[in-house]
């Protein structure tokens, strides 16, 4: 089987006319962990939001294949079952629709019909996996993400990405709001996900999470674009100086995209 | 005269030829033939917003005939799916009216408990019956309270005496299949002091009726201290024309719960009532419908403070498909002296079409001062970010659209107490929102 590709080139997004992510490129391969980081307000979860297909995104130029399939070309559902998955920083709540009812549903969308998953399979997994991210039993039953709390949310988005087993995710800001002891259970789920066949994009404004998922490269986001890449010691210095330093570097004044 | 009254199809001799071949006694025969004559002059109701002028309320065969059946195995699939195999509870079971199968458990029977159809009723128990039969609704309240005093041809009474708690579901089905049919049915409830009982009832028109008509006016007395769970599952074809009234009365302390499942496919005109009469009672209403094809309805919730200290919740969610247009009305009345009462409506509407339409009209009306009483009412499409949400794990947007919509119907659909009647509630709203 060929390694998986997610391959961005010279991506341009605006939301509501106004142009937030100016030239973005990224190649990620099958068995890659990347970081995508920098400060607030760069363009890092509009990269996220416009390869999902988001409908607030507007992709104005460029181009995002998944094993050179045109991503941009896809309904949010088929980009999903074409094997992209987002870890989003503000999943929806779905009242009345349990997490195990959902969770079903979605990985018999992609199964197709006539290949539905077997009930006491479906079961089986579902409990592993909740057991790994140490989740209540009882999550299975409560509505999505309904009443739960941020740290909750957020392994919710990680047994989502085990369950349905995708060959790429992004996780946009997956260690905002966590505790330490949820950050290593999100971590334990990501690392279990580590193989040839999946590849992985984090973005993360802290190198706290780059402790707990050891990223093979780092990309910093300024002004709707990458300005510098490297390997895990980038976000170690950027942990130390700041970004303030690589903006002097760079000759960068202001790096946010809005005004 | 400014209305015009269209001729009832049938005259005052029909309306005595009926209740002599019924074998009902004279106070029966009198009410009959006194909402008849009440029923050629009364105008109909006029729900806000909905024009029923021409809907046909009052063309209707109104005489024939159940098969019985003397077991369970006899009963059309659909019907034995609802009482379930295993459920033990008791079952009264109508064919365009008329009682065709009946289980009351012995127990309950030595309890003092009666499970009837209305026309043994009225032969058996009329003296009861007299006490509450018309007495939460008026006879003469539109032209369709009067008709349907006046053909009423079916109906269950269900009687639990002080004190005894029925610990399973007792349930009623009623099934309309003869052609061009009316189904005029009457139910009450009484749960006198100190009792309990959960009650279902489904109304079931087969497409067989064609062109048909459904009167249904069901009346629920909540005595002291009593507590009722009323369920209800209404599925009337589209040519069949509804009119639904569903009334009650809760006595001090009294604690009355509904779950109405109104997924009729015909034109509708529901009225739900409670009168909150005694201190310290209170009442749980929840209400799901979904609207399809080109139908019309209205529902109408009504919840009347009288007593003191007394409690309401009204839920009601609805949604709209294709060309439907739906009106939900919901009213809390919090009487002078009712102090400390506490009422609070919630209706919310999800439009899934362009094409479709839905109101929802909350209104407080408070002649109290120490009282508590909020209301919220919501019409809005699909949240696109929950849409977006369910898509991006690659569930296709019908889908994601059906799994919204049941979530969105789920509070009614839990709270019904009889499994079978859950799942075909949930069946319902699965094959309306296909």
């Amino acid at each position: 089987m060929a390694v998986p590709e997610l391959k961005i080139e010279d991506l341009h997004v605006s939301v509501e006319e106004k142009p937030i992510v100016k030239g973005f490129n990224l190649d990620i391969k099958g068995g890659e962990i990347h970081a995508l980081m920098g400060p607030n307000g760069t363009g890092k979860s509009t990269v996220a939001s416009a390869i999902m297909g988001h409908p607030k995104y507007e992709v104005t130029r460029g181009r995002a294949t998944l094993d050179g399939k045109n991503l941009l070309e896809m309904e949010v559902d088929e980009r999903a079952r074409a094997g992209l998955f987002l870890a989003m920083q503000y999943p929806s709540e779905v009242s009345g629709v349990t997490n195990a009812d959902f969770l079903r549903t979605a990985i018999n969308g992609r199964r197709g019909e006539g290949n539905e998953i077997p009930l006491m399979k479906f079961i089986k997994t579902l409990d592993k996996k909740m057991n790994l991210l140490e989740m209540d039993q009882s999550f299975a039953e409560r509505y999505v993400n309904e009443g739960f709390s941020g740290g909750e949310k957020k392994r919710n988005e990680i047994l989502q990405l085990m369950m349905l087993e995708p060959k790429f995710a992004i996780l946009d800001e997956i260690d905002s709001g966590l505790d330490i002891d949820a950050l290593k259970w999100v971590a334990k789920g990501v690392n279990t996900m580590r193989s040839d066949n999946f590849g992985c994009l984090m973005i993360t404004h802290y190198q706290r999470l780059l402790n707990y998922i050891k990223p093979d490269r780092v990309h910093v986001m300024m002004n709707g674009r990458i300005v510098t890449s490297g390997g895990p010691e980038l976000a170690l210095r950027l942990e130390k100086e700041g970004y303030d330093g690589l903006k002097k570097d760079l000759g960068i004044k202001d790096e946010t995209v809005e005004a | 005269m400014s209305t015009q009254i269209k001729p009832l199809p049938f005259d005052a001799e029909n309306v005595i030829n009926f209740s002599s071949n019924r074998r009902e006694p004279e106070w029966f025969k009198n009410i009959r033939v006194k909402a008849f004559g009440l029923a050629q002059q009364l105008p109909l109701p006029k729900p806000e917003k909905t024009r029923i002028e021409d809907w046909n309320f009052t063309n209707f065969n109104y005489e024939f005939n159940g098969t019985p059946v003397t077991s369970p195995e006899e009963l059309p699939d659909d019907v034995r799916k609802l009482i379930g195999e295993d459920e033990k509870g008791s079952v009264l079971i109508h064919q365009n009216g008329a009682a065709v199968f009946r289980n009351l458990s012995q127990s309950l029977r030595e309890k003092g408990v009666i499970f009837t159809d209305l026309s043994t009723a009225v032969q058996k128990y009329g003296d009861l019956l007299q006490k509450y039969y018309f007495k939460t609704s008026q006879i003469d309240k539109h032209k369709l309270t009067a008709l349907h005093a006046a053909m009423v041809n079916g109906g269950t009474f269900l009687y639990v005496p002080k004190n005894v708690q029925v610990e399973l579901p007792v349930q009623s089905v009623s099934i309309q299949d003869a052609p061009s049919s009316g189904l005029v049915t009457h139910t009450i409830v009484v749960a006198e002091q100190g009792s309990s009982v959960t009650y279902v009832e489904t109304y079931l028109s087969q497409s067989s009726v064609g062109e048909g008509v459904a009167n249904v006016i069901s009346e629920v007395y909540v005595g002291e201290n009593a507590r009722v769970k009323f369920g209800v599952v209404d599925h009337l074809t589209e040519g069949v024309v509804g009119y639904v009234n569903r009334q009650a009365n809760v006595a001090r302390d009294g604690s009355l719960q509904w779950a109405l499942g109104q997924m009729n496919d015909g034109n509708t005109v529901s009225e739900n009532m409670t009168t909150l009469e005694g201190d310290g009672s209170s009442v749980d209403i929840k209400a799901v419908s979904i609207g399809s094809g080109s139908q019309r309805q209205n529902f109408d919730n009504h919840i009347r403070h009288v007593g003191k200290a007394t409690n309401s919740r009204l839920l009601v969610r609805g949604v709209q498909k294709d060309a439907a247009n739906s009106i939900f009305n919901a009213v809390t009345k919090i009487e002078h002296g009712a102090s400390k009462a506490d009422g609070e409506q919630t209706q919310r509407v999800l439009m899934l079409s362009e094409k479709a339409r839905g109101d929802a009209n909350p209104i407080l009306l408070i002649d109290e001062y120490d009282v508590i009483a909020g209301h919220a009412a919501s019409v809005g499409r699909v949240d696109p970010a929950q849409l977006y949400y369910l898509m991006s794990r690659g569930i296709r947007k019908e889908a994601a659209e059906k799994l919204i919509v049941e979530g969105f119907l789920k509070p009614v659909v839990d709270l019904l107490p009889i499994e079978g009647v859950k799942k075909q509630l949930a069946g319902l709203i699965e094959r309306k929102t296909r």
